[in-house]
């Protein structure tokens, strides 16, 4: 006897019934989702607008605590560039910044290599030594570094910022390191029997696959310069000429009557590239956050 | 522990033994001692050597111009004993660092959480949450205080609207202005989500189903599911916490400089050494107060890492990968 597991008439019903209940349950849970992530993403989102909005608001406007510019005063835009030097904030900050990806890319890929595809005694020492200067406080050596870069009287000037980034940094290799284990060594060896030098390995195969997560620490690199103020606060400060957008908006208080509108149009014009940057590179980014954090 | 596979180790003995080629594949020392050059370099200069300099002149009177001058423990004993405002300075950076960790730590989780739920539009709210991460530290804290200005903000007059009689007056009160910092802190959490992001997607489905079938519920499973094996990526975000937390400066300095922070409630460690540094010029006594933060820093994560054992799951069985 075999029994049929079609079910009778009222058990098909039922499964019926229960195949949409869950179809409600998973659309109204869908629902749920939607609205939460809605919900959080208004939370995020909202400072950002409050910058947008008021960086094109009239000063009476702004204080007045109001929603929506009426009318749009998109010369602020123009204002800002008169009423401080901020063209010549940007260019330093950006110079600054340029300069520090092109030291942190070319001086941190050799380190790299040499901790993933050469084998030598204290490989592993050394990647361990790095690792652990990256969760050295600054404070410890911050003070002696200043005296250096003051006795080679180069305070005021932007080299104490540019310069130690062609010694490459820990974060850098490390996320680099990352990246180069997972190219498989069976290719570096099969380049060197074919008699491939060091210095082409490293050039015409490493660096190639290794575009990714190059880019990734360049632009870590450079938005790190971009967004920083202590650097900026302790090498540049005495001397105008060579203020960043950091140091500049910081000031601009004083430099400027309090006008909130004004400083809130210096703001967006100060965020804007991060985010334009962000927009073109998002995977480049969060491949490079996550490869530091999860193998971290 | 990276363990080097059997072809990594000794690629030469596979490969034909007494091969000519064999020596060709050993790599010259000099080639390594030129890679690791740029890094070598650097950690002794700019590492190694002040980490020393450092070290000495906390034992030392020293303003930049006269040479330093020993004076033994003085700086220490000074600290503890003669200085109200290295205590002010710790005690606000260990409220903020208990308030602020464990908390961003909950939001990461929760917001991740979320991002996991909906089906459609994933990458369009990871956007959302990950752009404050990126705005400028300097611009993020002057927008912070100008919309959460008790008289010209924004934000207060949305509370009003929603019924809330007097809300806090922010920045501008030492109550209620490290909650004003630790707000924006949350609101840049998006780089510390995107991790527990990808721990998250980690999960494999198949133990939520397991889960499910024996009748475990929507809590159930993050307890029990989510929550062991999202412990490594707390155990880290724990880690660069407290690391991070005794170097806050940047939106305290910025935040504090904007509202004329007069009763110090924004004056961090962090502020502290900079003030004793780079204001005074006393570098031997900032020196001795960098080189407690670090016996601080050192200690906490000696504590986290002594309660790893207990709490921390690797599936992996390693720190490294």
């Amino acid at each position: 006897m075999s029994s049929t597991y079609l079910g009778s008439p009222e058990q098909l019903r039922a499964s019926q019934i229960a195949k949409r209940n869950r179809k409600i349950k998973d659309f109204l849970g869908q629902v749920a989702a939607h609205s939460g992530a809605i919900t959080l993403g208004l939370m995020f989102i909202f400072p950002l607008y409050l910058v947008f909005v008021i960086s094109v608001m009239s000063f009476d406007q702004a204080s007045n605590r109001e929603l929506w510019p009426n009318p749009f005063l998109w010369d602020n835009y123009s204002q800002v560039f008169t009423a401080v030097p901020f063209l010549k904030w940007t260019w330093n900050t950006f110079f600054i910044s340029m300069m520090t990806t092109i030291g942190t890319v070319i001086s941190s890929v050799p380190p790299a290599y040499a901790l993933s595809h050469l084998h030598w005694k204290g490989r592993q020492a050394t990647f361990i030594l790095i690792l652990s200067t990256m969760m050295l406080p600054g404070q410890v050596t911050m003070i002696p570094v200043y005296i250096i870069f003051s006795r080679l009287h180069w305070i005021p000037s932007m080299l104490p910022l540019i310069v130690p980034s062609f010694f490459a940094g820990a974060f850098s290799i490390f996320l680099l390191r990352q990246f180069f284990v997972s190219i498989p060594e069976e290719l570096t060896d099969a380049a060197r029997i074919d008699g491939c030098s060091e210095f082409q390995l490293l050039l015409k195969i490493i660096v190639p696959l290794a575009k990714p997560a190059i880019s990734a620490i360049g632009l870590f690199a450079f938005l790190g310069s971009w967004n920083d103020f202590f650097g900026p606060l302790l090498y540049l400060v005495e001397n105008q000429d060579l203020w960043t957008l950091g140091i500049g908006l910081n000031a601009f208080r004083g430099l400027h009557h309090v006008d909130t509108s004004l400083m809130m149009t210096a703001s967006a014009l100060f965020m804007l590239p991060v985010i334009i940057i962000f927009f073109f590179a998002q995977r480049v980014f969060i491949e490079g956050v996550t490869l530091t954090g999860v193998k971290g | 522990m990276t363990v080097p596979s059997g072809i990594a180790l000794g690629p030469s003995r596979k490969r034909g033994a007494g091969a000519p080629k064999q020596a060709k594949l050993k790599t010259p020392w000099l080639f390594i001692f030129f890679c690791m050059s740029p890094w070598l370099f650097g950690f002794l200069g700019f590492t190694v050597y002040p980490m020393g300099a450092s070290f000495y002149q906390s034992f030392t009177k020293f303003n930049l111009i006269e040479s330093p001058e020993w004076i033994g423990l003085d700086n220490y004993k000074r600290m503890f004993f003669e200085d109200p405002d290295f205590w002010q300075a710790l005690q606000n950076t260990v409220w903020i660092s208990a308030v602020s960790i464990p908390l961003r730590i909950g939001f990461a989780i929760f917001s991740a959480w979320l991002l996991t739920k909906p089906r459609h539009g994933r990458s369009i709210y990871r956007t959302i949450y990950f752009i404050p991460s990126m705005v400028p530290t300097v611009a993020g804290a002057m927008v912070f205080t100008i919309i959460f200005n008790p008289a010209f903000g924004t934000i207060n007059m949305l509370l009003e609207k929603i019924g809330i009689q007097e809300p806090p007056y922010w920045f501008q009160d030492p109550a209620w202005s490290k909650w004003g910092l630790i707000i924006l802190g949350l609101w840049g959490i998006g780089d510390t989500m995107i991790i527990f992001l990808a721990g998250l997607l980690d999960i494999p489905r198949s133990l939520y189903e397991a889960a499910s079938l024996e009748g475990a519920n929507g809590w159930q499973q993050f307890r029990y599911v989510t929550l062991p094996l999202m412990t490594p990526v707390i155990f880290f975000s724990a880690v660069t916490g407290v690391i991070g937390s005794f170097q806050y400066f940047t939106q305290a300095y910025v935040a504090a400089g904007q509202v004329n922070d007069y009763s110090h409630s924004m004056y961090f460690y962090a502020s502290h050494v900079y003030y004793a540094a780079f204001r005074a010029y006393e570098m031997g006594y900032a020196s001795a107060l960098a080189w407690v933060l670090l016996a601080i820093t050192l200690f906490c994560t000696l504590i986290i890492l002594r309660t790893q054992k207990r709490w921390v799951h690797y599936p992996n069985g390693s720190l490294f990968k």
